[in-house]
């Protein structure tokens, strides 16, 4: 049988030998997509990795106005144990004021707004709001902020020029958004565990 | 299709050459019917828990379970899997285990180790310090760690069970074995130095079950072919769909194959 | 054979594309309307089943890769993590180990079929050559990836292998510590070992590029051993032989994933659970179920480097494989006495096979006692020696010989005179 041949039987009875195509075509495909997920599957963290995503820290050793840094995932998380007069300065600011309006607190809503309250460890039960916990990249490129520095006496980022208030909030440079606060959880009155 | 018939028999050839490689022990372990042995068999959860429980009050004196941490108990087919903790962290039996372990730690902000209680993320303390140790304990005999032992040894689960109730048997005429070594039919050149570890009722099962020294070798070897193989319930049901699909692909591909050749002497 | 292309680009995009790089041209006279003799059978799908597990290993590989740890102190550790904690590491882990099982079985076949059918003959002896390279480029892969997981069978094997060059006179020593990087198999041995598989496959690949190009100059051999001579002795290879080639892959893959998902450990051995050892060998030390013909024949020679010259000549002689068969027939259907030299020739390479599983002392049967009671009968040693001098004998004495001694059957005018009989046109020679 010649190829001509072939065609033309084929637009003679075109609907059945379409079907099992079309079906083993579908089913290939369907193969296909099934076999990639564990192939990019294998590329998210794995589960050691996962499990080690929570850390407990003892917070009572920080004196006020010290600062602490640990090691969160990978990345740096600040805990200050703030003075009054820091945190005066910070619930100073009107929410008109600020570039970025929105708390960026793991443990809120979206949508809250960045005031004092929302930012520091009063935002968790049984936190105060004494203690401000939040991730230690800046927003803009990832660089880590200075403490104690910028204009607004908060942190102050040396990559590009970034200055963050005493609540961690953004207030000048490129950064897009405030300092996050990630998920946090008092175990006892003293321990927090993050993440 | 004598081709696949060919391709069955080659595929049986291979799977005989492996099982033909076996080391030579001094007697064939013992077959035992295992629930999950066979294609689809599954671990039965509330052997494994007792498996582990003899496992912690018996064989953890001297041997590790390095590559597991106290997680992997309450991972998706572990013993203490509860489908309402999908992250076995969070898992409050895993919690509790893991906290009954001391776990060393640090170096803290002065440099000195300190102990702490475990977490799900820790994994199973060894109970030596290093190898030299372990052997200065043992009278210079090496525990093998048992992560993976019913993998690592010829005859897998049935010979782990068999060894642990093969302490019964009588040494050969003329076979001496001398103190500390005991004799044992089923381990390879038959000298062993491990004890016969196995005590009627030296556990007692949350569960209830009759503490026996055969069902708490059945237990902890079901515990072993766990922690040797954790992801074998998973792999068989991923496998059990792959089959049937790749079947019912190949259906579909024989059609399609039929109705392109349909006319084409060949 | 490939004639003029039948390509013609039909939108401006592939017009433009074909002007400047006929890639597309390329793909349509390689793999849709290459004309196929129509009478391949089965035995002609393992060429599409390997290219298939080729990409299978590459592509596995790369992702374990980004898991694995080369170091001596953490390779097997990091194993252990990719099967218990890495998202699906367990079944792509074991896709690699069974792949490599797979590939070797698919290979082997591919190289029985073409022993059968002649497929080295003029004008294919470059693209039997190119095959016979991968072949030995996939042993070398295979060796080095078992390395990697640095169990007690991965460190000996490595250990009696490179031990093998060892064997060579002056420069034996001197090239055995090169390769080791050091006094003995150790970190620098794996790293490299590491960098060397990763590194092969892609090598594979070309040469298979290599392949698939010269076997489109002479075009497919067919089970009847005659040329191409007219159209109507082919099929344009889409959609007859891609919808063939698929159906034989899938259905190879379901005896995969009957591995990979029901035992995945059954082909590799117990001893690998055991972290290696550089002070303990393993009580009985056999390399992977491919490898075992051939060390059969290095372990049939009392003699180290004569076992080692042996084992490599059992491989080289392939080379010359297409010089050495003497018969202008090319397939074994036509040939009533090599047909059944090659039968036993098979069972030979299994046989050696089985006795090198074994250890060599051991009794195949028994015939008796000696003076001292000793069992004594046919060793798997004497087994192994005869299957060794049958192995080349095949390819230096009989394949040499029969060519001037066999009467062969009376061969088809044309491959469609073999597929229709009686009913095929009178070709128009």
């Amino acid at each position: 049988m010649t190829k001509a041949a072939a065609q033309a039987d084929h637009a003679a009875e075109p609907t059945r030998r379409d079907f099992i195509h079309i079906a083993t075509g579908g089913m290939a495909v369907i193969g296909g997509a099934l076999v990639l997920w564990p192939f990019i599957d294998q590329m998210n963290p794995a589960a050691d990795t996962l499990a080690l995503a929570s850390i407990r820290i003892d917070i009572s050793p920080i004196a006020e106005g010290q600062e602490i840094t640990v090691m969160w995932r990978g990345g740096p998380v600040f805990i200050r144990h703030r003075s009054e007069r820091e945190i005066e300065a910070a619930r100073a600011e009107a929410l008109e004021a600020l570039p970025d309006r929105l708390a960026r607190n793991d443990n809120l809503p979206d949508n809250a707004p960045a005031t004092d309250e929302n930012r520091s460890a009063a935002s968790i039960e049984g936190g105060s709001a004494a203690f401000l916990i939040m991730r230690g990249n800046c927003t803009h490129l990832g660089c880590v902020p200075l403490k104690e520095a910028g204009d607004y006496h908060g942190w102050y980022c040396p990559c590009h020029g970034s200055h963050y208030d005493t609540s961690g909030r953004i207030r000048r440079g490129p950064a897009p958004e405030n300092l996050s606060v990630p998920p946090l959880r008092f175990v006892t009155e003293t321990e927090v565990q993050i993440g | 299709m004598t081709m696949l018939r060919i391709f069955a028999a080659a595929a049986a050839a291979i799977a005989i050459t492996g099982t033909a490689l076996a080391a030579d022990p001094a007697r064939k372990p013992e077959r035992h019917d295992w629930g999950f042995s066979g294609p689809f068999g599954m671990f039965d959860r509330a052997a494994l828990q007792r498996g582990f429980q003899v496992y912690q009050e018996v064989c953890a004196a001297c041997h590790g379970l390095r590559q597991l941490s106290f997680r992997h108990l309450g991972d998706d087919g572990g013993p203490f899997h509860d489908p309402a903790y999908p992250n076995p962290n969070d898992n409050p039996v895993v919690r509790y285990i893991a906290a009954r372990y001391m776990i060393e730690d640090g170096p803290d902000d002065v440099g000195d180790m300190f102990e702490r209680e475990g977490v799900p993320a820790d994994r199973f303390p060894s109970p030596y310090p290093n190898d030299a140790a372990a052997r200065a304990s043992n009278g210079g005999a090496l525990p093998p760690d048992l992560s993976v032992i019913v993998s690592a040894r010829a005859g897998g689960a049935d010979y782990i069970r068999s060894l642990l109730l093969g302490y019964d048997y009588d040494p050969p005429e003329g076979f001496s074995v001398e103190p500390p070594m005991r004799y044992n039919a089923y381990f390879p050149g038959e000298r062993i130095m491990m004890a016969n570890p196995l005590v009627e009722g030296m556990v007692t099962y949350a569960d209830g079950t009759e503490a026996s020294v055969e069902q708490m070798a059945n237990d902890v070897t079901e515990f072993l072919a766990w922690a040797s193989d954790p992801k074998l319930e998973q792999r068989r049901r991923i496998g059990g769909m792959t089959l049937i699909f790749l079947f019912v692909f190949a259906g579909l591909l024989w059609f399609s194959y039929k109705q392109v050749w349909r006319n084409v002497a060949h | 054979m490939s004639g003029p292309s039948t390509y013609e680009p039909k939108t401006p995009f592939t017009r433009w594309l074909d002007a400047r790089l006929p890639i597309v041209r390329l793909g349509w006279d390689s793999f849709v309307d290459f004309p196929t003799p129509r009478n391949l059978n089965y035995w002609w799908t393992f060429g599409g089943i390997l290219a298939v597990f080729l990409m299978i290993q590459i592509i596995t590989g790369i992702v374990l890769a980004m898991h694995y740890v080369p170091h001596v102190d953490y390779a097997f550790d990091s194993v252990e993590r990719i099967r218990r904690d890495v998202n699906y590491g367990w079944l792509i882990q074991a896709m690699h180990a069974n792949g490599a099982s797979f590939m070797f079985l698919a290979v082997y076949i591919h190289m029985f079929r073409g022993l059968y059918y002649g497929s080295y003959k003029q004008p294919r002896e470059l693209l039997w050559i190119l095959g016979v390279v991968i072949y030995i480029l996939m042993m070398a892969a295979a060796f080095m990836g078992y390395v990697l997981p640095w169990g007690q069978m991965s460190y000996w094997g490595a250990m009696v292998i490179t031990n093998l060059i060892g064997a060579l006179p002056l420069v034996g020593d001197a090239i055995r510590e090169w390769l080791w990087g050091g006094f003995s198999v150790g970190n620098a041995t794996l790293n490299r070992f590491f960098s060397l598989h990763y590194l092969i496959p892609f090598v594979i690949a070309g040469v298979v590029i290599l392949h698939i190009w010269a076997l489109h100059v002479p075009g497919n051999g067919n089970p009847d051993g005659v040329e191409v001579k007219g159209k109507g002795d082919t099929l344009p290879f889409h959609p007859y032989y891609t919808v063939k080639d698929a159906f034989a892959i899938v259905v190879f893959l379901i005896l995969f994933a009957g591995f990979v998902f029901f035992a995945p450990n059954v082909l590799g051995h117990a001893d690998n659970f055991i972290e290696a050892d550089p002070l303990i060998t393993p009580a009985h030390i056999v390399p992977e179920w491919y490898l075992l013909p051939f060390y059969a024949i290095l372990r049939a020679v009392p003699d180290k480097l004569g076992g080692v010259l042996l084992m490599f000549g059992a491989i080289g002689v392939l080379f010359v494989l297409p010089w050495l068969d003497t018969s202008k027939v090319r397939s074994m259907r036509y040939r009533p006495l090599a047909r059944w030299f090659f039968v036993f020739f098979v069972i030979i390479c299994l046989l050696l096979g089985w006795c090198g599983a074994e250890n060599p002392d051991d009794l195949v049967f028994k015939l008796g006692y000696d003076a001292a009671g000793n069992e004594t009968g046919f060793s798997f040693l004497w087994l192994a020696r005869i299957g060794t001098a049958y192995y080349f004998a095949y390819f230096l004495i009989i394949l040499p010989l029969l060519g001037f001694i066999e009467k062969p059957k009376e061969r088809p005018a044309s491959i469609e005179a073999a597929v229709l009989g009686d009913a095929a046109p009178k070709p128009a020679e």
